[in-house]
């Protein structure tokens, strides 16, 4: 028999703040994330907002590093890593997973992935290369850069022993480090996974790269919460977030034997492939349908038993194609089920979306009520579907379909179920 | 040239996170402050930096404690 994984512990960080809690209320209270850049200079780019995360007091929920790692540690990974490292923390401390034998640590593996990884530090290093010569790049560099050390800075924290791994999928990330660490457990490869995914590329030139590619919004800069506005017909592309989110997956008998509190169950995954552009989802949806399809046959569900699908939805052209496969998906179910994107408020944190996405559709299958999708004035056209406008909403939601896409044609889906 | 102690001993404060009252000449870098072998070779690199001058390899190698690289430091400083 297959073996069941369930949810016993979420941590995250997003331009919403530190911590599930902090997320939720702000999420459900259809508060925005998306302000003007702090961080650097913005004068000679295009695009001027983004959805930094909040740096100062924890009380306040906003983002305090050194809760979560030394300074003089800090200074030898990119910020990714920073991320990653505090939502595995308040993950691991929330599931309360604390292996006490050899065979315990063997078990508990780690997979979190970035789209990107250490951009902004590869950035300042081939600076200091090209200006000062190879003798003054720092030991650091590669580890702080390369994307499976937010997989490795975890599992040194906590000793955990099992499968490292890591993904790299573009926007799809983290929905595939949730689902391939799953799997790992069906298969009995570990009784314990930290998954998830992270990503801080809000840089100078991760924002000149993105806006290149005109993916990015450009008409809000005066008007930053405005932004991002999956489905309306003046949305312009999408706004850019950081952050990471982590979810501890257990073995259902491993984590009931111990008494853990299980937050949901991970019932559905599914993976497809475009093979069609680089950058564009194929416009007749194909893809994504696919997946949708595979994750609802691995969960063994029939289209009316999904209740809310948290979105892909990156406020781009693409959402319409989004809307156009759910609809060929769920037939008549469609308009029974909600659908909302919860990046309408945090921004799209490319490899970390999938990880805090999945965090939102477990918490909406816990509170029965769905978030928002902030900003939707005008929904463009053949956008008739619920896609809970501007205020979060109390309903039933028996299960919950969570989509991810990325750059490649890269596409995944999650499903979860209350225990 | 005490002032090179102090500015040697300031440095690895900084880089290995250690208390000051710890950092005493006769500490290894690695046994005693905690630092393994890739925190070695960026203090390196911050001696230099700090001081202008360049640390081969076959140099930066044999200095293991704090008074190794003010002695170092000491002899081949040009500020």
């Amino acid at each position: 028999m297959k073996r069941r994984v369930v949810v016993t512990g979420m941590g995250m960080v997003t331009p919403l703040g530190d911590g599930v809690d902090t997320n939720w209320r702000r999420l459900l209270a259809a508060e925005s994330g998306i302000r003007a850049i702090q961080a650097f200079d913005t004068s000679d780019l295009a695009t001027k907002i983004a959805g930094e995360v909040p740096v100062g007091d924890r009380e306040a929920g906003h983002f305090n590093a050194d809760l979560y790692m030394l300074p003089k540690d800090q200074r030898k990974v990119d910020k990714f890593i920073l991320f990653a490292m505090a939502a595995a923390k308040q993950a691991v401390e929330d599931s309360g997973w604390k292996p006490q034998d050899e065979e315990g640590r063997n078990r508990t593996g780690v997979m979190i992935g970035a789209g990107i990884g250490g951009l902004q530090t590869i950035y300042e290093t081939s600076l200091v290369l090209k200006e000062r010569g190879p003798r003054r790049v720092s030991p650091f560099f590669i580890p702080s850069a390369l994307i499976n050390l937010a997989s490795g800075q975890v599992s040194i924290e906590f000793g955990f022993k099992g499968p490292n791994h890591s993904v790299v999928t573009a926007c799809a990330t983290g929905a595939h480090a949730i689902g391939d660490a799953a799997r790992l457990i069906e298969w009995d490869d570990a009784d314990v996974m930290v998954a998830g995914g992270a990503e801080a590329a809000i840089c100078r030139i991760g924002i000149a790269g993105f806006n290149a590619c005109k993916a990015l919004s450009t008409d809000f800069n005066d008007t930053p919460t405005m932004a991002s506005r999956p489905w309306d017909k003046r949305r312009d592309g999408f706004v850019m977030g950081e952050g990471a989110g982590c979810l501890i997956l257990e073995e259902y008998e491993h984590a009931k034997k111990r008494g853990a509190k299980i937050y949901a169950e991970i019932i559905g995954y599914g993976l497809s492939g475009d093979a069609y552009h680089i950058t564009a989802p194929s416009e007749d949806g194909d893809g994504a349908q696919r997946a949708m399809k595979a994750a609802l046959k691995r969960a063994h569900l029939n289209t009316d038993q999904i209740d809310y699908v948290n979105a892909h939805g990156t406020s781009t052209m693409a959402d319409v194609i989004e809307l156009g496969a759910v609809k060929r998906t769920f037939g008549a179910d469609a308009y029974k089920l909600s659908m909302s994107s919860t990046k309408s408020a945090t921004g799209h944190l490319l490899g970390a979306a999938g990880a805090i996405e999945a965090i939102y559709a477990i918490k909406s299958v816990i509170d029965q009520v769905v978030p928002p999708t902030l900003n939707l004035d005008e929904p463009d056209e053949g956008c008739d579907i619920d896609l809970v406008p501007k205020q979060a909403k109390q309903r039933q939601v028996r299960y919950a379909l969570s989509n991810s896409f990325g750059f490649g044609g890269t596409n995944a889906c999650l499903i979860v179920a209350p225990v | 040239m005490s002032d090179i102690a102090e500015r040697v001993k300031k440095i690895v404060v900084e880089h290995l996170g250690v208390e000051a009252a710890q950092v005493k000449e006769d500490a290894k870098f690695i046994d005693d402050l905690g630092a393994d072998s890739l925190d070695t070779v960026e203090l390196v690199m911050a001696f230099e930096e700090e001081f202008g001058i360049e640390i081969p390899d076959d140099a930066a190698e044999k200095i293991q404690t704090v008074g190794d690289a003010i002695g170092f430091i000491k002899g081949n400083a040009k500020s």
